[in-house]
């Protein structure tokens, strides 16, 4: 397949950023995106240009290092993937494809395609875990756990935070996200001692930081690679106005 | 220098606690006047980070990814072993400890692998009560799963997705510190190497990876828990920013590289399909339970189904070669992953093998399917099957997956003693990045454990031991050591600044990655060793002639960072390449065709080799200085394995 490429440059988080096009040619239909632009980043690289930076680690689809805005779409246009899943075969001869970067106040570019996601991490460090020590640990199994609320906590915990939620959503809002975190704990016993403190401080953090607000047009859900499901918002919407409502400080 | 590795006397079940009491302590109120440097933020550095820094500790933690919790470990997937017999099938610790050192085809040491299978147990209450959301029963009790090597249920898992589930885990306990103002978090940072005064680690320089600023860091301790070097093979299983970096500075300071060569091969991987491919996917070995391995009988049926003539599903059962059944009956398709993957690489040499470039076996589940029908497969392999299909646009429940091996996992790495400290005072290494716990063979759900025992419960109590001895002087930052550490460090990197030549940093690491592959991977002889050192320096030459690296360092650079790790591969290989050439048995994931039974089985040799083969650099260009820490067995007694 021959492509024509539209990729936002950008030297650094001051530089003002433009679309550049570049011609991929002979590619393979059992590439995989990244492996696509590697393949151009080799040939710019040999003219001592400098390559197309973009975030990326596993290439397995679990790290959520992989971003990119594929034609208008968070991770491209297949469902339930990330952009290191995505193969070439999902595009055709002679295509143009529109490669940006997230594009999101809380998410600010670094260069190219890379973006600073720091902030999901203040989010968490703002109350995202079960207060422990280690060695401290009764035996694993003197909470039983029903199945059915063990595999929802699962089914949250899978969210690998990448930012796709928020480069979907028009308002920017990292909801989803943020609720996805806070429902795997509040789910499990465990969570408990500090649901209604852990709450409000991560939503408060995640105000903080710029993002918007949610207005339910579950764009975020539609996106999201590990399909988390948008009940994890009204789950976190529902522990927090009882948090305000108790004026609980725990 | 004699390598003590301080492995406590007495009885086995005794050592650990005994040692844990003669283990000096330190005051809690002079914690808070010691700072420890933990390098890499996955299972084991997450964990030391956050039990050190509950302990008083400061701690600052570095990691290259742009969150701690995006380090590889992210990606396992089976599970993590556990000792807590839940199943009241016969586990105990002692099963653990004996399946591990068995599994390791007896190349570690009884005293570290029997404390590995003791902590197992408090690792699993440590991740519940983090809320990490294993997989339970109906009852609410935890579930658990059998793996390789072992024939207890002992393996406790979050779907595929356990290493994931794990580390967020540990991420969260270190959040919790960094809340707390106990860790500092030093995120797209990468270490550049070891400062070390009077020939103790004293801290670190690093870059930063967004600006291209090169600072120091002091500390009392320095912990690297910087993972494997599966990637000297350019193409494996691991993410594309693994690297041997850190270990390999710390080797050039001191440190000792101990079993380089032993890396694992795991047998179920979705083959490449050309020389554009970045990394390799494994499928999990669970697959083999109900999947049967074969190849065509004959060159001439392969070389149809390779030109599309013929459908792997249209064969007929004569001509196919269940090559694992046919020569090991009793094991079957469940032998361990090292001959799994042995027996493979034999029939693609042969010229059976299959799928366009006639590097792949077949996996083949249509016998499974017909006795089990489809849904039952699916219940079981569905998001395996999902993700082979996404990959190679085949539908694995019409044709047989295609599979081949891949390099997954390395036991090698720097030498530590049973504290977990290197050569080098004051600087330990925890997790992947050591040698110390899987001999020449890792067993599945195997990899998580040590990570968490580690950085939970061994480093807390031992780097204690250590801090208390040196006491809480402040570390003078000012010391010419870090000047002229972060000088070499700053020169390194002008030096690759300068190479303009015609060929790309990828382009050396990818044949690196095929020299590696061809002669020191599954099999190795003499001959072939010799000849991958010959071309492994000519390599490293025209590397620091022809290589292209562009930009500046003063901004985010990947190309830069790239050359720098492709640098340290190249050097690492040629040393795998001596150790490889040293250990001339068979053992373990590691094959010398020298070296084998007349049934063609790999052929131990305990008289001989019973050691660890500790590194010692010397220079640059210097051959290395082998030193050996002879491996003692009072326990368990060494028996040659056979799956016929």
């Amino acid at each position: 397949m021959n492509l024509t490429l539209k990729v936002w440059r950008q030297k650094n988080a001051k530089a003002k950023g433009e679309l550049v096009s570049y011609q991929a040619d002979h590619v393979s239909p059992d590439m995989s995106f990244l492996e696509m632009l590697d393949v151009v980043n080799e040939g710019l690289i040999k003219k001592g240009d400098d390559p197309i930076h973009f975030d990326h680690d596993c290439r397995e689809g679990i790290c959520g290092s992989c971003s990119l805005h594929i034609n208008g779409r968070p991770h491209g246009p297949k469902q339930g993937i990330t952009t290191c899943q995505l193969h070439m075969r999902s595009f055709n001869d002679k295509d143009t494809i529109v490669i940006e970067p997230w594009r999101a106040e809380g998410f600010p570019v670094i260069k190219d395609l890379s973006t600073d996601r720091s902030a999901f991490d203040r989010i968490q460090v703002a109350g995202g875990f079960i207060s422990v020590n280690t060695g401290g640990a009764p035996d694993a199994n003197v909470i039983p756990i029903p199945k059915v609320v063990a595999d929802e906590a699962f089914n949250s915990a899978t969210c690998i935070g990448c930012g796709a939620c928020v480069a979907a959503c028009k308002n920017a809002s990292a909801m989803l996200f943020v609720s996805a975190k806070v429902s795997q704990l509040a789910l499990l016993p465990q969570g408990q001692p500090e649901r209604y403190r852990r709450v409000q401080a991560m939503v408060a953090q995640m105000d903080a930081e710029g993002f918007g607000s949610c207005t339910n047009t579950g764009a975020c859900e539609a996106e999201c690679p590990k399909e988390i499901s948008i009940t994890n918002i009204a789950r976190m919407n529902r522990d927090y106005f009882t948090a305000k409502l108790l004026k609980s400080e725990e | 220098m004699k390598l003590d590795a301080k492995i406590p006397q007495g009885p086995l079940a005794e050592k650990w606690s005994k040692h844990k009491f003669n283990l000096k302590l330190v005051n809690p109120a002079n914690k808070r006047k010691y700072t420890v440097i933990v390098v890499g933020t996955g299972l084991a550095g997450s964990s030391a980070a956050a039990s050190l820094a509950q302990l008083g500790y400061n701690v600052k933690a570095f990691c290259f990814q742009d969150s701690p919790r995006r380090a590889h470990s992210i990606a396992a997937q089976g599970g993590i072993n556990g000792a807590k017999n839940y199943q009241n099938d016969g586990d105990s610790v002692y099963r653990l400890f004996y399946d591990t050192i068995k599994g390791g085809d007896y190349r570690s040491r009884e005293g570290n692998v029997y404390r590995l299978a003791e902590v197992s147990v408090n690792i699993i209450d440590q991740c519940v009560a983090q809320g990490v959301p294993f997989a339970r029963e109906y009852g609410g009790l935890l579930d658990n799963r059998s793996f390789g090597g072992s024939q207890v249920s002992r393996t406790f898992y979050a779907r595929g997705q356990t290493g994931q589930q794990l580390l967020l885990g540990a991420y969260s306990s270190l959040n919790r510190q960094i809340n707390l103002g106990k860790v500092k978090m030093f995120t797209r940072h990468e270490m550049m190497d070891v400062v070390t005064i009077d020939g103790e680690a004293k801290g670190i320089v690093t870059r930063d990876l967004i600006s291209g600023a090169i600072e120091t860091h002091s500390a009392h301790a320095v912990l690297l828990c910087t993972g494997g070097y599966g990637n000297v093979f350019y193409l494996s299983t691991n993410a594309m920013g693994c690297n041997v970096t850190a270990a390999w500075k710390a080797h050039k300071r001191g440190a000792y590289f101990a079993n380089p060569c032993f890396t694992q091969i795991h047998p179920t991987c979705i083959p490449v399909t050309g020389e554009h491919q970045s990394k390799l996917t494994l499928m999990s070995e669970s697959l083999r339970n109900d999947g049967r391995v074969w190849a065509p009988k004959t060159k001439e049926l392969a070389e149809k189904i390779r030109k599309g003539e013929l459908k792997a599903s249209e064969l007929k059962e004569d001509d196919r070669d269940y090559f694992l059944e046919r020569k090991y009956p009793a094991f079957g398709n469940l032998v361990p992953r090292d001959v799994a993957s042995r027996n493979a690489k034999e029939i693609v040499d042969e010229g059976r093998g299959v799928g366009t470039s006639g590097i792949a076996v077949y996996l083949d589940f249509a016998e499974s399917i017909s006795r089990l029908g489809e849904d039952a497969v699916r219940a079981k392999y569905g998001n395996l099957f999902d993700m082979y299909k996404q990959i190679t646009d085949e539908n694995p429940y019409k044709q047989p997956m295609r599979i081949y091996p891949a390099v997954h996992y390395t036991m090698g790495g720097l030498w530590v003693d049973y504290n977990l400290q290197t050569t080098v005072k004051g600087l330990y290494c925890l997790g992947e990045a050591n040698f110390s716990e899987h001999g020449a063979n890792r067993l599945g759900a195997s990899a998580l454990m040590q990570g968490l025992a580690d950085g939970y419960f061994v480093i807390p109590y031992t780097l204690g031991d250590y801090l208390a001895t040196i006491g809480p002087k402040e570390i003078e930052a000012n010391h010419p050591a870090f000047e002229e550490t972060k000088k070499n460090v700053v020169d390194r990197i002008n030096k690759l600044l300068s190479l303009k030549g015609n060929k790309t940093v990828s382009e050396y690491h990818r044949e690196l990655g095929h020299i590696m592959w061809e002669y020191c991977g599954m099999a190795r002889t003499e001959e072939g060793l010799i000849k991958a050192k010959g071309l492994i320096r000519e390599l490293k030459e025209d590397f620091w002639k022809n290589a292209i690296v562009t930009g500046i360092n003063e901004e985010f650079n990947q190309n830069l960072e790239n050359a720098g790790r492709v640098a340290d591969f190249i050097e690492l290989g040629e040393l795998m390449v001596d150790d490889a050439l040293d250990r001339k048995e068979s053992c373990g994931g590691h094959f010398r065709l020298e070296s084998q039974t007349p049934e063609g089985e790999a052929l131990r040799d305990d008289d001989n080799y019973a050691y660890v083969a500790a590194w010692q650099y010397n220079g640059d260009n210097q051959p290395e200085s082998l030193h050996k820490e002879e491996l003692v067995f009072e326990n368990v007694k060494l028996t040659q394995r056979s799956y016929k």
